[in-house]
């Protein structure tokens, strides 16, 4: 059953091809896809992701089980989001101002949160996004070695998070669940687990403790 | 096989020996003692990256770079990067190519990002126009170094019909590169316009780079055109020996990344990441000049890339401290790599 989960990964910057190679070597069937036509990045999914087939969009979607979005977030906008409902859809991007630039959409919530309400005939959860895309692939381990970090799932559907954590074991890493995407929200930039690959006491430590400073400046 | 080898660098502040940081002007000054220097001890090419900050303070790179001119008389002289996005490329091509008209054509261009987004609100551009402003402004810029009448049309600035664009180069086209982090796209890009291909490898094992050189020289060939060279541009610091190097580089590479990096997502280096790095299979060329051409020697063959820059500075590193990096980098380093690869 599970040989059939069907990736479609959208975007093919940097962090798109990494995602993709690690879920063709676990197995997974990919498809890869822009905004443009497949045939621009024929040449990339040929020499940087050998195995993923570049697709159009559309068709990588309509034939997918699980959507992973990998572009910036600021594109995000420009997709219609019905093309998305009824599915999966992992969303690895991240707002993060200092870097790419304010987008106002974003501003005022955690970044999962807007994209699930624009998305709103799909399932949302945040993973696959605090980990940079130069060390995702290198720290990437079996299950159960000693020096394997931990990748946090984040998600308000506890058998979308069970999908993915799933998914997430299988490409290399120690899934953590969090309980929604509001929740999430300790996975995103300035967080004390983002850009840093920790192990899964590490990264448990440091989500607890960010939730504690949440908790105390409210009151 | 010809092998060209560079210094480049970020204006990166000096300090003094007491770790104290110098002016910005005495920075400045510093760095075009550096790019004559550079010539003397036998080095390629000296190129600085523009950046808009305190702890970089250079932000008009051609200018710089023709003092440096004015004083040599070989060396090849470029931006590492130019910021392109935010700036005009009709405004870049004459400032590059006034550089190479008092130079006697050794100007060059690097354009990408690099690391500075300090541009952006600089001079007002948003950074959620990234990509549209690169591509772009890169394909004009191509369209300028052709030389003769340009026409083009875009939405980032106003349209050009048959316009000349002076000063005029002697010896057609001058060098252009696109600078590439980790994205396939840009490479493909670079290929598509024709421009040669910089690698910028800041972290991480440099072979993991080697399919893009592969990516560029196959995408060259679909789009009908002759090779053209790959360069791999990496941070780091020579002295006499491996323990002074690291211990001269260590604090002010700490310093600096755990500045940056919140804005630019880095982890806080640890004594044990930058033993990684600055290990075989890391991107850092810290150390004494065998350990450092041995790396180029074994990275320039792996990445098929026929020049290496090694973007030499720190801030808070003595003006002494990089004048012997770069007597090292010329007399020694290079001499051993091109004894390596021959």
């Amino acid at each position: 059953m599970r040989e059939l989960t069907r990736l479609a990964v959208l975007g093919a910057g940097h962090v798109g091809p990494v995602i993709a190679r690690l879920a063709i070597n676990a197995g997974y069937p990919v498809a890869i896809a822009t905004s443009g036509d497949p045939e621009d990045i024929a040449l990339i999914a040929e020499l940087v992701i050998p195995g993923a087939q570049p697709r159009w969009a559309s068709d990588a979607v309509a034939d997918a089980d699980i959507v992973v979005l990998a572009i910036p977030l600021h594109r995000f906008l420009d997709i219609d989001p019905a093309r998305l409902d009824g599915k999966l859809v992992v969303d690895a991007m991240n707002y993060w101002p200092a870097s790419d630039g304010v987008v106002s959409a974003f501003q005022d919530s955690a970044s999962s949160e807007i994209v699930a309400a624009r998305l709103s005939g799909s399932t949302v959860v945040k993973s696959l996004n605090h980990i940079g895309y130069h060390e995702l692939e290198d720290r990437a381990r079996p299950h159960g070695a000693p020096d394997r970090r931990a990748m946090g799932v984040a998600g308000d559907h506890p058998a979308a998070v069970a999908t993915i954590s799933d998914l997430v074991d299988r490409i290399g890493y120690d899934p953590v669940r969090l309980e929604s995407l509001r929740a999430g929200r300790a996975l995103q930039p300035e967080s004390p687990v983002f850009g840093v690959a920790l192990t899964l006491p590490e990264f448990e430590r440091a989500v607890h403790e960010d939730e504690k400073k949440h908790v105390g400046s409210l009151s | 096989m010809t092998y060209t080898f560079g210094l480049d660098t970020f204006g990166d502040r000096n300090g003094d020996a007491g770790g104290n940081p110098l002016s910005h002007a005495q920075t400045i000054r510093n760095v075009v003692e550096q790019g004559v220097f550079a010539e003397q001890v036998g080095v390629d090419f000296f190129g600085i990256g523009e950046h808009h900050t305190e702890e970089f303070p250079m932000p008009a790179a051609d200018v710089v770079l023709a003092a440096i001119a004015a004083r040599t008389e070989r060396i090849r002289l470029g931006s590492a990067v130019t910021v392109l996005s935010s700036d005009d490329p009709v405004r870049v091509f004459q400032r590059y190519s006034t550089l190479n008209a008092i130079s006697g054509s050794r100007a060059e261009v690097i354009l990408g990002r690099g690391s500075s987004i300090d541009s952006f609100p600089l001079f007002g551009y948003d950074l959620a126009d990234y990509e549209r402003l690169f591509d772009e402004k890169a394909t004009l810029f191509a369209e300028l170094l052709k030389g003769g009448p340009v026409t083009w049309e875009g939405k980032t600035r106003a349209p050009l019909l048959n316009q000349d664009v002076v000063p005029h180069t002697e010896n057609g086209a001058f060098p252009a590169w696109i600078g590439v982090g980790g994205n396939p796209q840009s490479v493909i890009r670079a290929a598509r316009l024709g421009y040669s291909l910089a690698l910028a490898i800041i972290g991480g094992p440099p072979a993991r780079f080697a399919e893009y050189s592969e990516l560029f020289q196959r995408a060259l060939e679909k789009f009908g055109r002759a090779p053209l060279p790959v360069l791999v541009h990496s941070p780091g610091h020579v002295a006499a020996t491996d323990e002074q190097a690291k211990a001269e580089f260590w604090p002010r590479w700490l310093d600096i990344i755990t500045l940056v990096a919140p804005e630019r997502g880095f982890a806080i280096p640890t004594e044990q990441s930058f033993d990684r790095e600055t290990g075989p299979h890391g991107a850092l060329y810290v150390g004494s000049p065998e350990t450092v051409a041995q790396k180029i020697a074994t990275n320039l063959r792996v990445l098929r890339a026929t020049r290496f820059d090694l973007k030499y500075g720190m801030p808070g590193l003595t003006h002494d401290q990089l004048m012997t990096n770069i007597e090292l980098y010329g007399n020694q380093v290079v001499p051993r790599v091109r004894e390596l690869l021959s």
